[in-house]
């Protein structure tokens, strides 16, 4: 135990974070249902996915069509009926460390200050105090929140409360970090500022991220692939990949390539419902 | 930097938002203060007026009620008298005895019937029945029950100070958000950390409001509990002084229980607000 969290430390000290190692989910006729016994219905039919180790997918579709079904199975808090999900040849069957799941509303611990919530999958992990909360302090910086460690969630904005609950999941050196509208409560301006922030945070630890929106531009702006599912229950209608040059800046949004896939993407969120 | 703007925003509104219900206390704690002894004055006087007018309000007389003008001599005796120590050491004693019990027992019962299904269907019907008991109709099961009258008495200030936080730690434990529980788990928390990380610092608060309240009602049993008792403690004084008839002593022993059953209340609910220093911040987000 005490030999690699050694060699971690060292590998930390030059850079400030080590290459996370990241997954390759494989989902396989996945279908799901959800809600009470006497009114279930499926929100998920027969899914199929595949997502290289280290690729940025965003899932596109219309509202409640179960995007955050799917991210909530692969994270293993939501069972499959039938089919399964297997992260690097894993099946999943419950919530891990190793998949690190982002919500729309934060879920920071109110009595945890910054640094302590930050900590906690170290502390869970038995880590020592002074060694997690060291870990804890780098990760605060990577999302520029130096200075704000003694905090209460209760005192910072929103868009800190979800760069925090980001440092959170990251300290677990997540093989995939899933996303559910993690931006969709913010202001134009914190959001635009947070996809940058996470992109330059991706640029640095290359992990898997699936991250879900109905946001149209900022799936096109992160995403280096973009599912498109169909109403409920939720089939694959469109993967489209979008080749837009990295390191993305807001003036990517403006070329022609952007513009182009983002007439697609419209088009075909409009056709399904033209067909109901 | 943006970050550092955004939480200066912030501040801004909430202080914003929280001005109209605390202009009073924002003007002047002082004062504030200097009003809440005023009232007890005031209160204390309208006593001494009704009484000495000899009020009578048709069902509801003040004629033959002590005035404090009898009852601050009598104060002043039991003061300087060499038993108060001794009936203070005994009833502080009982009422801190029943209640640690009470605090021990309900929390963790709490903390169990909250969490499990189960256990809320085997133990609360049981529990229900025995709430509405009144602690005075425990006295002779007590005398039973127990060896010593001693403990007999701190079984009556157990039962008073139980059910408020038992039910309030149920309360609070039904109410921690399952969002963070399963962020919990998530994050790769066990059972056992589960409880210590997130459902206890989550069920705090209400914790601490049952602990405050069971602490009023330890004082509250304390006549009832000392009826048992043969010599020393304020409520065996207070209904000894009833026996005798001698009322300025009722009111004396009445008035030392409400000002030790308020100041241990406070003294709890300043623990707990020292505690769970985050509670006060939760505002305008949470």
């Amino acid at each position: 135990m005490s030999t690699p969290l050694a060699v971690r430390s060292d590998t930390r000290a030059s850079a400030p974070l080590a290459p996370h190692s990241p997954g390759r989910i494989a989902v396989r006729s996945l279908s799901v249902e959800v809600g009470p016994q006497h009114a279930r219905f499926a929100a998920l039919h027969s899914l199929d996915l595949d997502i290289a180790p280290g690729e940025f997918v965003c899932v596109l579709g219309p509202s409640g069509c179960g995007k955050s079904t799917l991210l909530g199975a692969i994270a293993g808090h939501v069972a499959a009926s039938r089919g399964e999900i297997a992260v690097d040849g894993v099946a999943v069957d419950r919530p891990h460390p190793e998949r690190g799941l982002v919500f729309q509303q934060h879920t920071l611990f109110p009595w945890k200050r910054v640094i302590d919530n930050v900590a906690f999958g170290l502390k869970m992990k038995g880590v020592s105090a002074a060694e997690r909360r060291r870990e804890a302090a780098e990760l605060l910086a990577l999302v520029g929140l130096a200075g704000f460690e003694s905090h209460y969630p209760a005192q910072l904005s929103g868009g800190m409360q979800q760069r925090v609950e980001i440092a959170r999941v990251l300290i677990n050196r997540p093989r995939i970090l899933l996303m559910d509208e993690p931006f969709g409560a913010l202001d134009a301006q914190t959001r635009r500022m947070m996809q940058t922030l996470l992109l330059d945070i991706w640029a640095q630890i290359r992990t898997t991220v699936v991250f879900v929106t109905h946001d149209i531009d900022e799936a096109l702006f992160l995403g280096d692939r973009v599912l498109m599912l169909s109403q409920r229950p939720a089939s694959l209608v469109a993967d489209i990949a979008v080749p837009l040059a990295r390191p993305r800046r807001d003036e990517s949004t403006t070329e022609a390539a952007f513009v182009e896939i983002k007439r697609r993407c419209l088009s075909l969120l409009r056709e399904p419902a033209r067909a109901t | 930097m943006s970050a550092t703007l955004d939480l200066t925003g912030r501040k801004h509104t909430a202080t914003r938002e929280a001005a109209p219900t605390n202009a009073l206390a924002c003007r002047s704690p002082l004062r504030r203060r200097a009003w809440r002894a005023g009232s007890i004055a005031l209160f204390v006087a309208a006593w001494q007026a009704a009484v000495h007018c000899h009020l009578s309000l048709g069902i509801v007389t003040f004629a033959n009620v002590p005035s404090p003008a009898d009852a601050i001599p009598a104060l002043w005796a039991l003061l300087h008298s060499p038993r108060l120590p001794m009936h203070l050491a005994a009833s502080v004693t009982r009422v801190l005895a029943g209640f640690c019990a009470a605090a021990i027992v309900g929390v963790a019962l709490g903390l169990a019937i909250g969490r499990y299904r189960a256990l809320e269907d085997m133990l609360m019907p049981p529990l229900e029945i025995l709430r509405p008991i009144p602690a005075v109709a425990w006295i002779p099961l007590a005398i039973l029950m127990f060896p010593s009258t001693e403990l007999s008495m701190m079984f009556i200030t157990f039962i008073g100070a139980l059910f408020p936080i038992l039910l309030n730690t149920i309360h609070g434990v039904d109410a921690v958000d399952p969002r963070l529980v399963a962020t919990a788990r998530g994050l790769g928390t066990g059972t056992l950390s589960l409880y210590t990380e997130v459902v206890l610092p989550g069920a705090a608060p209400s914790i601490f409001t049952g602990l405050s309240i069971g602490m009023g009602t330890a004082w509250f049993c304390l006549v009832t509990a000392e009826m048992i008792a043969g010599q020393y403690g304020i409520g065996y004084f207070t209904w000894e002084s009833y026996t005798l008839q001698n009322y300025a002593d009722i009111v004396v022993g009445m008035a030392l229980i409400g000002v030790l059953g308020m100041g241990s209340s406070l003294l709890v609910k300043r623990i707990g607000a020292a505690l769970t220093p985050w509670y006060r911040l939760r505002g305008a987000r949470q």
